[in-house]
């Protein structure tokens, strides 16, 4: 049964990934990111339930809080992107390209 | 089919849909959508193991907080009043066998790997509590400091304009 819960949590990572890989709009791609760490937090209760204890909990709620720090960072960040540039399609945010 | 494997194959079922939809919809505030979906079908599965404190704090921080906050980015960034916002995708099929390589990868190390010895388990919230104020309260406090340093940060970028 472990396996089912790691395999599910594998799924949900790779369709994240995918996310991330190809959403032009940044706000999108912060979703795509969403879905990886929901998968990652889903792996660590899976783990807490079949061997590691209250350990993979805690693990899994620091996760949740530094992900919502994280997504508050983001999307100051993005908005104030869209403020100066008056864009957020990643593609046209290529100031740092080499 | 017992109970569980039953229960845990509805919420996989809608789990997995609702992330698909996440990055597939074309409207990003139906993306959003799909993520609240999603979100609550992991507080589903926290359910299934066990993990009902989790299963609260997920459906409170990220169901509740999170898709708001996005929400509100998406309304703060469209381009033009009244104008849904289209994605869309470039990539796909290199995305795509990156994805799936990846999987790939995590589901043979998932199948191969023996079985962990099985453990007392994790209890329940009292010693969820107890565990975060005695041996982990040294992170729990530096992740007080952590929102709070995201707060300012978030506070501060997002500032009005002078």
């Amino acid at each position: 049964m472990l396996t089912a819960y790691l395999l599910l949590a594998g799924l949900v990572f790779a369709v994240g990934l995918f996310g991330v890989l190809t959403r032009r709009n940044a706000v999108g791609i912060l979703l795509g990111i969403e879905l990886m760490l929901n998968a990652v937090n889903i792996n660590l209760v899976a783990f807490a339930r079949y061997g590691a204890g209250v350990a993979g909990w805690i693990l899994a709620l620091f996760v949740i809080a530094v992900t919502v720090a994280e997504i508050a960072v983001g999307l100051a960040v993005v908005i104030v992107i869209f403020r100066v540039r008056r864009t957020i399609e990643a593609d046209h945010l290529t100031l740092l390209r080499g | 089919m017992t109970g569980e494997a039953a229960a845990f194959g509805a919420m996989a079922l809608v789990l997995v849909g609702s992330s698909l939809g996440v990055v597939l919809a074309r409207n990003l505030f139906h993306s959003v959508l799909w993520l609240a979906s999603a979100l609550v079908a992991t507080a589903g599965v926290f359910l299934l193991l066990h993990a009902e404190f989790l299963a609260a704090v997920q459906v409170l921080l990220y169901a509740g907080g999170v898709v708001t906050i996005v929400v509100f980015a998406i309304m703060l960034t469209e381009r033009l009043v009244g104008q849904t916002i289209r994605q869309m995708n470039r990539g796909l099929v290199g995305g795509g066998l990156v994805a799936g390589t990846v999987f790939l990868a995590v589901a043979l190390a998932v199948v191969r790997a023996p079985t962990p010895a099985a453990g007392p388990g994790p209890g329940d919230t009292a010693a969820l509590g107890r565990a975060l104020l005695t041996t982990w309260v040294l992170p729990f406090e530096v992740l007080g400091a952590l929102l709070v340093a995201a707060l300012l940060g978030a506070l501060y970028l997002a500032r009005e304009e002078p």
